[in-house]
C-alpha cells in the first residue's frame, strides 16, 4: 500500500493538471444554482443575431473571427461548450471568468447580453473532435 | 489627423476659445488683471492639444480595428473591472474650469492601461496643465497598480490599488481630490507652483458591485507625500447603468445600449491631524459616455462645485481607444515583415 501511495499521488496531480491543461475545470467550480439556470433570452427571435455582434465586439480576437480559437484561446465550438456545459454554466463563466487562466470578467457587460451571447453561443454545431 | 481637427473644432464650438496660431499669453496672471478682451479670448490651447493627441494618434491609429470596450462614464472613481489581459486602453482625460480669482486651466492626462493577467493591470499617466495667459507644461508621471485578490465574482468585489506618483505642483488634472486641496491651488502661475516636488504614495480601496444592469462604485483614498507630509484622505463614489441593457442584433451607432449614463461624487477628507469634511472640496455631476462604432469611447461631465472651498464648475471630458492584444498584432506585424 505504501508503495502505491506516490504513484496515486502521482496520478492525482497528473489528472489535475491535465484537467487544468484542457481547460475544463471551471465547469466543476459550477454552483448548482448557476448550473440549472435557463437562458431567459433563448426564444427572442434576436437573441442569437445580438449575441453575434457581441461576440464579434468583445471575444472574437481571443478566441478566433469564426470562434475557432486562437494560440492558447480554446475554441468556443467543442463538445464541452455545445453539449457538456449548460446555459447556466455559460452564463456563470462569463460573469466570474477564470482570471488564473487568462478568461476575464465580463460581469461589465449587462446580464441579457451575457445571455444573449450565451444563445449565440448555444446556437453553435460542435465541430467533431 | 482629421480627427485632430474634428476635435478642435469641437472645442471652439463649446468653449469659445481661440485657436488662432501663436505663443501662449503671458499678459497677466490673474483674472484681475485682464482686460476684457483678454478674457473673452481664453486659452491658446494650440501647444497643448497637440502634444498629447498626436502621441494618441500615433499610437492608437496604427493598430486599425479596435475593441469596443464597455467602460464606465467615471472620470474620477474606478471600478472594479480590470483590463482584459493583453489588452491596452489609451485614454486622454482631460478638465477644464476657472477658479474665481484665477485663470481658466486645462488639465489633461494621458493614460495606457494594461491587462497583464485577469486579476493584474498597469497604468502609466503622462500630465500636463494649460494656464489662459500663462504657459503650457508637463507636470510629471503616475505609474498605478491594481490587483482583484479573487477568483469570482462577488456582491462586492474589492481591488487594491497602489500608484507612485512624480508630479510637480503646478499639476491640475485632478484625477481624484485629497486632503484639503480647494479652489486656491488653482491661482498661482504654473512657474510658481511646479517648483514643488511631489513623490507621493497613493492607495486606494476600490469597491464595486453590478446590480442589474447598475454599477455602483466606492473608492476610498489615501495619499501621502513622501517627504514629512501627513496621510491626506479622500473619497470617490458613482453609479451607472447603460440606456438599454440588451444588445441590437444589427450593429448600430447610435443605439441606446452604447450609452452609459450615470452620476459621480467625489471630493476631499481631510488629512491625519484633521479628518472630516471641514475645508476640503467636494464635486457631483451627472455622467455620460458613448461607444462610437470605431472603436472610441467619448465621454463628459460636468461637475459643480458643492461648497465655497471647491471650484464653481468643472467640466470633464474624454476619449479612450482600446487596442485588443496589442503584443499579438506586434507579433503579427513581425512575422509578416519576415515573410517579405
Amino acid at each position: 500500500m505504501k508503495g502505491r501511495l506516490p504513484a496515486m499521488v502521482f496520478g492525482s496531480i497528473s489528472v489535475l493538471i491535465l484537467m487544468g491543461v484542457a481547460g475544463g475545470e471551471w465547469l466543476s467550480k459550477v454552483p448548482s444554482s448557476d448550473h440549472q439556470k435557463i437562458n431567459p433570452v433563448r426564444n427572442e427571435p434576436d437573441a442569437v443575431a445580438a449575441g453575434e455582434t457581441l461576440y464579434r465586439d468583445h471575444c472574437s480576437t481571443c478566441h478566433g473571427k469564426n470562434v475557432e480559437g486562437a494560440k492558447k484561446r480554446p475554441p468556443l465550438v467543442s463538445s464541452r461548450v455545445q453539449q457538456e456545459a449548460t446555459e447556466g454554466d455559460l452564463h456563470w463563466l462569463l460573469v466570474n471568468g477564470n482570471p488564473r487562466r487568462g478568461m476575464p470578467s465580463w460581469s461589465r457587460l449587462p446580464d441579457p447580453q451575457l445571455w444573449q451571447l450565451v444563445a449565440y453561443l448555444k446556437s453553435l454545431a460542435p465541430r467533431k473532435e | 489627423m482629421n480627427f485632430n481637427f474634428n476635435f478642435q473644432m469641437k472645442m471652439k464650438f463649446n468653449f469659445n476659445i481661440d485657436f488662432q496660431p501663436g505663443r501662449v499669453e503671458q499678459a497677466c496672471s490673474h483674472a484681475a488683471d485682464c482686460t476684457t478682451q483678454q478674457r473673452s479670448t481664453e486659452i491658446n490651447l494650440r501647444q497643448f492639444i497637440l502634444w498629447p493627441v498626436s502621441i494618441f494618434a500615433l499610437l492608437a491609429l496604427p493598430f486599425g480595428s479596435m475593441c469596443s470596450g464597455q467602460e464606465r462614464p467615471y472620470f474620477v472613481t474606478y471600478s472594479h473591472e480590470m483590463e482584459e489581459p493583453g489588452n491596452l486602453e489609451i485614454a486622454m482625460l482631460n478638465v477644464t474650469g476657472k477658479p474665481e480669482a484665477g485663470n481658466r486651466f486645462w488639465g489633461s492626462a494621458l493614460e495606457f492601461e494594461y491587462g497583464v493577467t485577469g486579476w493584474w493591470t498597469i497604468e502609466l499617466y503622462l500630465d500636463g496643465v494649460s494656464i489662459s495667459h500663462d504657459s503650457t507644461i508637463f507636470t510629471g508621471y503616475r505609474l498605478e497598480n491594481r490587483f482583484y485578490p479573487f477568483a469570482r465574482q462577488h456582491w462586492i468585489n474589492p481591488v487594491l490599488y497602489v500608484e507612485f506618483e512624480n508630479i510637480n505642483g503646478a499639476d491640475k488634472s485632478l484625477r481624484e481630490v485629497v486632503g484639503h486641496d480647494g479652489a486656491a491651488d488653482f491661482v498661482d502661475r504654473n512657474s510658481e507652483t511646479r517648483r514643488e516636488k511631489k513623490r507621493e504614495i497613493e492607495l486606494k480601496l476600490i469597491l464595486g458591485s453590478n446590480f442589474r444592469g447598475w454599477n455602483v462604485s466606492e473608492n476610498l483614498i489615501f495619499e501621502k507625500n513622501l517627504t514629512n507630509a501627513p496621510w491626506e484622505f479622500g473619497y470617490a463614489v458613482a453609479a451607472s447603468r447603460p440606456l438599454k441593457l440588451s444588445a441590437s442584433a444589427r450593429p448600430c451607432a447610435f443605439c441606446a445600449e452604447k450609452f452609459a449614463a450615470g452620476i459621480e461624487l467625489n471630493g476631499g477628507l481631510g488629512d491625519r491631524y484633521t479628518p472630516g469634511l471641514h475645508n476640503t472640496s467636494q464635486y457631483l455631476g451627472p455622467t455620460m459616455n458613448w461607444r462610437s462604432p470605431w472603436g472610441a469611447t467619448l465621454s463628459f461631465s460636468p461637475q459643480f462645485g458643492l461648497n465655497d472651498f471647491s471650484l464653481p464648475h468643472l467640466f470633464r471630458f474624454g476619449v479612450s481607444y482600446e487596442v485588443d492584444q496589442v503584443f499579438g498584432r506586434m507579433g503579427f506585424l513581425h512575422r509578416h515583415k519576415e515573410g517579405q
